[in-house]
């Protein structure tokens, strides 16, 4: 849909913006397409180097598939929880966003969870951040994931304690919910991309 | 520009978006096959049979989940044009980069941990790449 699309009235025209669309969205938009490079420049890096895995263990020969896979299941469901949460607030149900925001938060952190405890494992069969080429390209790609997935929860937990203290208008504020939100689900279409290049795409 | 008129009429185009999203029950289906997709995919890298398709089926099925939240859930098919465009000149660079770093491994080489120029990196490279069009072994 294109801006001129848009049925409302003839003053919503006198929108700040030059293109009359909302400027932090326009920015949230930006900056997500770049953050596709920052993730695209790891992802290669990790393919580039993921045999090289010098004496120790390489990441592939670790991966516990089933175990992964719920977690990719959890993260996915996030999503939905998440954009529930935004269908909340913008019919004007404080109960119901703050129900889901804690959901989404929860099944990010039992994710995150996950995370930790995976990379635990790999620590103690011998695969570390220096050990070889293939650990750093690992961990630092996984790592900058699971950085990218705890702020997302810090401020998913930001919007419930708003909504507590009434910070929050419905539906008035359901843009800062919606931005926020679309940081999440990129987080969410990220590790798809990770889940299938990284553990299920099969080395030689 | 009179304040009020423009916060009435952000809050009128928002309304007029909201008019365009789905619904919870539509966002719940796409949820249901993502879980399905998610389902194929671990299920067809455990069958043997689908060895010689299994790198482009899970490639196709990863696009389409991606596809599925970034249009649903992040509502860029009912979002304007221009955030659809800003987020896939995004995607095609970061496809881009990953060109430009293969070639440059395959054709120059790279700085390996031997501190060799070339040799080392462009071996590792080769394995990745045609690993990706292989028979795994799982590990």
């Amino acid at each position: 849909m294109s801006t001129h699309d848009v049925t409302a009235p003839a003053h919503v025209a006198e929108h700040r913006t030059s293109t009359g669309l909302d400027n932090v969205k326009m920015a949230m938009w930006a900056f997500l397409g770049s953050e596709c490079l920052f993730f695209g420049s790891l992802i290669s890096t990790y393919l580039l180097y993921r045999n090289e895995a010098a004496s120790g263990p390489a990441p592939h020969e670790l991966y516990d598939i089933p175990y992964t896979s719920v977690s990719s299941f959890v993260l996915l469901m996030s999503s939905l929880t998440m954009v529930l949460a935004l269908a909340a607030i913008q019919r004007g149900d404080h109960g119901g966003l703050r129900l889901w925001l804690l959901a989404t938060a929860a099944l990010g952190m039992i994710f995150i969870g996950g995370q930790i405890y995976e990379f635990t494992a790999f620590v103690e069969e011998g695969l570390t951040l220096g050990a070889s080429p293939a650990g750093s390209a690992f961990f630092v790609l996984t790592g900058f994931h699971g950085a990218h997935v705890t702020v997302g929860i810090l401020m998913l937990l930001l919007l419930v304690a708003m909504s507590v203290f009434g910070r929050l208008e419905a539906p008035a504020d359901s843009r800062k919910v919606e931005l926020i939100g679309l940081y999440w689900h990129f987080v969410d279409i990220i590790w798809i991309v990770i889940f299938t290049v990284v553990y299920l795409i099969p080395t030689s | 520009m009179d304040p009020a008129a423009t916060s009435q009429g952000v809050q009128i185009r928002e309304q007029a978006e909201l008019g365009h999203h789905p619904g919870p029950r539509q966002y719940v289906n796409v949820a249901i096959i993502l879980a399905v997709i998610t389902a194929v995919e671990v299920a067809i890298f455990y069958v043997e049979a689908l060895s010689s398709v299994l790198v482009p089926a899970l490639i196709a099925l990863s696009v389409i989940k991606f596809a599925l939240v970034v249009l649903w859930f992040m509502h860029l098919k009912f979002d304007s044009a221009l955030f659809r465009r800003l987020f896939i000149t995004g995607v095609i660079l970061a496809l881009f980069v990953f060109g430009v770093v293969l070639v440059i491994f395959f054709t120059r080489g790279g700085a390996s941990p031997g501190g060799d120029v070339g040799t080392t990196a462009q071996a590792g490279v080769g394995s990745a790449a045609s690993s990706l069009w292989h028979h795994p072994s799982r590990g």
